[in-house]
């Protein structure tokens, strides 16, 4: 039971990671790689100052923050020096492991000993079960603390969800939907196509450090090495999330990566239980997401998929 | 009111595939004139409207409309003053955005765009009004994907998209060429009525020499670009597609006789 709750807690904050790579791959059609560099500078920020003796909701934001200026590098380098746009995201994550290392001083900060904002879900276990340890969800027995912290994640995965979705009914947000559609008609449309993508960059990597920093907290410490692999892992989510809601409204594609994020973390979960070796995983990961790419073509017979006009 | 004085545009200068697609060109178009341009393929007519566009920047010259100088400004920068309506259908909308969310667009072209509700109550029934008084039936899909309507249908939404906030200058690419001859009908009748209703000023590129005998007020014909002719007045009036055509094969026996003339002058003295 505690090993459920356990993934789905991670699975709702990796949708977090889910969201930023659903802005930049599909909302601006922007391959962004600094995926890797960005969330584990999230965690890293985020401890380091958690350590310091920071608020721990501060400490989390700058976390988010740090994340969202390394996307913002990634996009200017591209729109403003005309570098690839695979390359500059390859050479801000490059850095960025240098600067986690930086920023933490070292390749690991332990948390345990201080206040996080799982502290939060402990305060809200007591005050939800009081003295009780256990608690009887059905016919299961789970930690408090557990299902306080799967609650906390949940209300943050949420709360995300529908200020995204918010977000992208206003002005703004409509025009940065229309980018990744049509960038030559939006341009004509008087929108600054450069600085528009490295809003959503901004935006897609600062909720990218936000999921770090959340998963440093969660996992009780940061890590140099907490941000490999999980591009493939939230393109995967994201795949996933698509293939369940079938739809390209942004609602539903919202609503998808995070069911597409819990989803593939109970997957992975129950993998591991049936003797997965973890270092399989990401070799696995990578498969998965390969397949789910190509199956849609295979299932459609040869008819060729439809495809959007090719932008300039 | 648009001003293009001595406008060059050379690509690739200095390879073998160097083109110079403007030399020269002057061109004043006064409020509420409406200009058509012919030419042949490569005489630098979409190159014009792209060079006044500001998808690229001019080698010389300057570029001036309503009395400001455009001729530095970005694309997106232009795009206040300028609507655009390109040839191909899937240029000028967002195929998988609904068509209320393409308009909302339209609605604040080269305008802050800020976090306020695209499509509050009142904004979308000014929407739907604009949409319904096309006639095309297209007020009751408006929260479909544009990608799911016809090419005509698109061309004719991209055009209102265009006019939804009155642009100083409106530029067509040939905006009916990839049309069925229908909807190219439709398209054409819609254009008129805009341009007619708002007195816009437009600059329109097309192949159909009916079009440009027949519509606005002016026509240019462009070759290796220069303006050759410039037809106004009660020239235009009386202009017939057959005189356009005319206009054509003389351009073409000069250019031919150019090439022999030099071929003569090459054989004696080189």
């Amino acid at each position: 039971m505690s090993l459920l709750i356990g993934s789905l807690t991670i699975g709702l904050i990796l949708s977090l990671l889910a969201f930023g790579i659903l802005i930049s791959f599909r909302v601006v059609a922007f391959e962004d790689l600094t995926v890797d560099g960005s969330l584990a500078l999230g965690g890293a920020a985020a401890a380091s100052l958690i350590v310091a003796d920071w608020n721990p909701i501060a400490a989390t934001l700058l976390g988010a923050l740090a994340g969202a200026t390394a996307g913002a590098v990634t996009a200017t380098l591209h729109h403003r020096f005309d570098i690839n746009r695979l390359l500059a995201g390859i050479l801000v994550m490059t850095a960025l492991y240098s600067v986690n290392l930086r920023v933490m001083g070292k390749s690991n900060v332990p948390l345990l000993s201080h206040p996080t904002v799982m502290s939060y879900a402990d305060g809200l276990a007591s005050t939800l079960f009081g003295d009780q340890r256990l608690i009887s969800v059905s016919v299961w027995e789970a930690p408090g603390r557990d299902i306080a912290a799967l609650l906390l994640m949940f209300a943050v995965a949420v709360c995300a969800g529908v200020v995204l979705f918010l977000f992208f009914r206003t002005n703004l947000g409509l025009a940065m939907l229309a980018i990744g559609d049509n960038s030559r008609m939006i341009r004509a449309l008087g929108v600054n196509v450069g600085l528009m993508t490295t809003l959503a960059l901004f935006i897609g990597n600062g909720l990218i450090g936000l999921a770090g920093a959340l998963l440093a907290q969660y996992q009780g410490f940061a890590d140099v090495q907490m941000g490999i692999g999980m591009l493939v892992w939230g393109v995967a989510s994201v795949i996933l999330g698509e293939s369940l809601v079938r739809s390209k409204k942004i609602g539903l594609l919202i609503t998808g990566a995070v069911m597409g994020s819990v989803l593939f973390r109970l997957l992975v979960a129950i993998a591991l239980r049936w003797g997965l070796n973890p270092n399989d995983l990401k070799l696995i990961t990578a498969v998965a997401v390969f397949v789910a790419l190509v199956l849609p073509k295979f299932l459609s017979h040869g008819s060729r998929v439809v495809r959007r006009p090719s932008r300039a | 009111m648009l001003e293009v004085t001595g406008i060059r545009k050379t690509f690739f200068a200095g390879t073998p595939n160097e083109v110079r697609a403007l030399q020269g060109v002057d061109l004043k178009i006064e409020p509420g004139s409406w200009v058509n341009v012919i030419g042949t393929n490569g005489s630098g007519k979409s190159t014009l409207l792209n060079a006044v566009a500001g998808a690229f920047y001019v080698d010389e010259g300057r570029i001036r409309l309503d009395g400001t100088d455009i001729t530095r400004w970005p694309e997106h920068r232009r795009a206040k003053l300028i609507g655009r309506v390109f040839q191909d259908p899937f240029s000028g909308t967002a195929p998988t955005m609904t068509i209320a969310e393409n308009l909302a667009l339209a609605s604040r072209r080269g305008q802050v765009r800020g976090l306020t509700f695209a499509l509050k109550g009142p904004r979308k029934n000014e929407l739907r009004d604009r949409v319904a008084a096309m006639g095309l039936g297209l007020e009751n899909r408006l929260d479909n994907p544009i990608g799911t309507l016809s090419g005509g249908q698109r061309q004719s939404l991209t055009l209102l998209m265009s006019a939804l906030i009155r642009p100083s200058l409106l530029l067509l690419d040939e905006h009916t060429a990839a049309l069925d001859p229908k909807s190219a009908d439709q398209v054409i009748r819609l254009t008129q009525q805009f341009i007619e209703r708002d007195q816009l000023t437009t600059l329109m590129v097309t192949h159909s020499m009916p079009q440009a005998a027949f519509l606005g007020d002016r026509v240019i014909m462009m070759d290796r670009g220069r303006v050759v002719h410039d037809i106004s007045g009660p020239d235009k009036k009386r202009l017939r597609p057959e005189d356009l055509l005319s206009k054509f094969e003389e351009l073409r026996r000069a250019n031919q006789l150019d090439e022999s003339a030099a071929e003569m002058l090459r054989a004696q003295y080189v």
